[in-house]
């Protein structure tokens, strides 16, 4: 069997393991799952302009993502947040409590092999993508805005 | 109009991760490129003034999808620009989304700490 076949034939075997997500259901309930994180989002928002009616709007929101990422971190402690996500894939991934169980999840698991190689490190495996996209997007969008502003 | 707000928020904070599982079933993109690609879709959106107009509705359907987080960046540098100039450019993204940053590492450390891994 020369190499090409051999890519082909093992290609072949791949894809007729690996497991398939039905697509309709996970497309449901990432929506669903999705749009229950945002209203639980909302209602804290609510709650924390009703309580606090003093503080700005941005605050406000500030506060409501520290909450959220408090609850995800917390949930992904206990292990529950990894079931949500087999269970909603793209809708508990892509809300912010999704930034902080793809911190949480690895200091959890990593604990074992030491806290600063092992915890430390792992944590921005996934977070550290996302810091580095924001912070060089920003400074060009800023450096965009200064030009236009002179 | 409570009920409304709400249905809306679901709606379009159920679709925006929707696109993301869709992303996911077609082109099998890992969490950190999804994560990475709806941040900055979120710098891009506030850069060109798009976001206000539907966080004005959608509120948290589109503040606490991760595009909100990038959002947040871009309002901030901004914001930063106007105020200090050059060095605004520097300092607005993170000081904008600081608080986010700084509660995700140090709640992931202190749980981290508190719990154990579960055998998968």
């Amino acid at each position: 069997m020369n190499r090409e076949q051999r890519n082909l034939a093992y290609n072949k075997y791949v894809s007729a393991k690996i497991p398939k997500t039905k697509a309709w259901p996970s497309l449901f309930n990432s929506f669903w799952v999705g749009g229950l994180i945002c209203c639980i989002g909302q209602g804290i928002n609510d709650l924390i302009l009703l309580f606090f009616p003093s503080i700005s709007e941005q605050s406000a929101w500030a506060y409501t993502l520290v909450v959220l990422i408090f609850l995800a971190s917390f949930l992904t402690g206990l292990g529950v947040y990894d079931k949500i996500g087999k269970f909603a894939g793209g809708g508990s991934i892509v809300p912010i409590t999704g930034f902080s169980n793809s911190i949480s999840s690895p200091a959890v698991e990593f604990k074992n092999e030491g806290i600063i190689y092992g915890m430390c490190v792992k944590m921005f495996t996934i977070a550290g993508p996302v810091i580095v996209a924001g912070i060089v997007s920003s400074v060009i969008v800023g450096f965009i805005y200064w030009i236009f502003l002179i | 109009m409570m009920f409304l707000d709400y249905l809306w928020v679901f709606l379009v904070g159920g679709t925006i991760c929707m696109i993301g599982e869709i992303l996911i079933i077609a082109t099998n993109i890992t969490s950190a490129r999804i994560l990475v690609l709806f941040e900055l879709t979120g710098v891009f959106l506030e850069a060109i003034g798009v976001f206000s107009f539907v966080s004005d509705f959608a509120k948290a359907g589109i503040n606490v999808p991760i595009v909100g987080f990038g959002a947040s960046l871009a309002r901030g540098v901004i914001g930063a620009v106007k105020t200090n100039g050059l060095l605004g450019i520097f300092s607005g993204g993170l000081m904008a989304t600081a608080a986010g940053i700084s509660a995700a590492v140090f709640f992931a450390y202190i749980f981290g700490l508190i719990f154990k891994a579960k055998t998968k």
